[in-house]
């Protein structure tokens, strides 16, 4: 059955706090904290920062702590400018990239959290292997079977790119899967948005040519029609696409072919 | 220890090849109710202070009975549709969804017969 509480080892604690050495501009940082070698709940330590030495984003505020405070925070990040994905989390209570969230965009306290729903290997770092392969499961790749040219390119028109190109700016964040109540319910056997969104890529691929295959693998109570256009994925994407659009449009097209 | 590889757990059992049916037919019980309960509001307000004979007489009329129990039909179809997805969502457990899938189908299919019945009773003047 549905569960109303956290299970007893998740439930979350008030961890240490770091006091700042002052400055005019202070924000505190409430931050997730879970170490699985230590044994002990997940914890929200506090970590106060001057603004005026700080990066702007909150990608920056959480390389200073690790840098300058405490070096034991863990989180995923790479590129910093939102094109890899990798320091996707919760702050402030929805699913974004670090690398892309403004600190004065928040007021108060900025809370930051791992993405929700997802088993977490440290502090803000989400396990995110199910979700990975999920997206394997969708053969993210041009299926043809016509072969390619052999003096050039498969060609589409301008048209026919259009069609791909929303879709394939998707960075793979996974903030918008885990930002959806039905993944976090049905996650094992429900695709998600993100993944979705992929597969929608695919089928509407002029040069591919597998999109009758691509449907029938959705074609599932639980694969696709687990979205209920809860439209909490297009709200959260950092990139400002829309899954649940392309979730509605894999839906009709599920339609289309049997009318 | 799970020894199995993540994409045969992505993988699963597979596609069960359905669930268009079930979702347009979830549509199509939608807009059919649209004017079938605004038909039914509307009649129930014009039948307001009318005595037991009246209404009999209104629900007899072949009409009145016809459009009543495809109210009747589609209420309890389209409902059944919408708490098994309910269902499905938030109750895990294969015995306890299994059960209570059964519990609802069978409920609305009782409802909806008890309800045909006795428009049909009452228009055949039984």
């Amino acid at each position: 059955m549905a569960k109303f509480r956290l299970p007893a080892n998740s439930r979350i604690g008030e961890g240490r706090t770091w006091r700042g050495d002052g400055g005019a501009n202070l924000k505190r940082f409430r931050v997730y904290r879970w170490n699985p070698d230590d044994g002990g709940n997940p914890q929200v330590d506090t970590y106060e920062l001057d603004m005026d030495d700080c990066g702007p984003m909150v990608l920056d505020a959480l390389i200073k702590i690790k840098n300058e405070i405490d070096p034991t925070l863990t989180f995923r990040r790479s590129c910093r400018e939102g094109i890899c994905g990798s320091c996707a989390m919760n702050i402030d209570g929805t699913n974004t990239l670090a690398c892309t969230k403004g600190c004065d965009e928040v007021a108060g306290d900025i809370r930051v959290y791992p993405l929700p729903h997802m088993p977490v290997v440290k502090d803000l770092v989400p396990d995110l292997t199910h979700f990975y392969a999920q997206y394997a499961s969708i053969r993210p790749w041009m299926r043809t079977q016509t072969p390619a040219p052999p003096d050039r390119e498969r060609l589409q028109s301008p048209d026919d790119q259009a069609m791909i190109d929303q879709p394939s700016a998707c960075i793979l964040c996974a903030c918008c899967s885990t930002a959806c109540p039905s993944y976090w319910w049905n996650g094992d056997r429900y695709l998600g948005p993100a993944i979705l969104l992929q597969a929608y890529r695919w089928i509407v691929d002029s040069r591919d040519e597998a999109t009758g295959e691509r449907l029938d693998d959705l074609e599932d109570p639980f694969k696709l029609y687990r979205c209920h256009t809860i439209f909490n994925c297009t709200k959260t994407c950092p990139k400002g696409l829309n899954p649940a659009k392309a979730i509605a449009e894999i839906k009709k097209l599920m339609l289309e072919r049997r009318l | 220890m799970d020894l199995r590889t993540p994409i045969k757990n992505a993988r699963g059992l597979g596609s069960a090849k359905n669930g268009v049916t079930h979702w347009w037919l979830q549509r199509v019980t939608a807009v059919a109710l649209v004017p079938l309960v605004i038909w039914f509001a509307f009649s129930l307000a014009s039948n307001a202070g009318g005595n037991h004979a009246e209404v009999t007489a209104w629900i007899a009329s072949p009409l009145t009975a016809g459009l009543f129990i495809l109210l009747i039909g589609t209420v309890f179809f389209h409902a059944q549709l919408g708490l098994q997805v309910v269902i499905e969502d938030y109750v895990h457990g294969k015995v306890a969804q299994l059960a209570c899938l059964l519990a609802v189908k069978f409920l609305a299919f009782i409802l909806a017969v008890t309800g045909i019945l006795a428009v049909l009773r009452i228009a055949l003047g039984g």
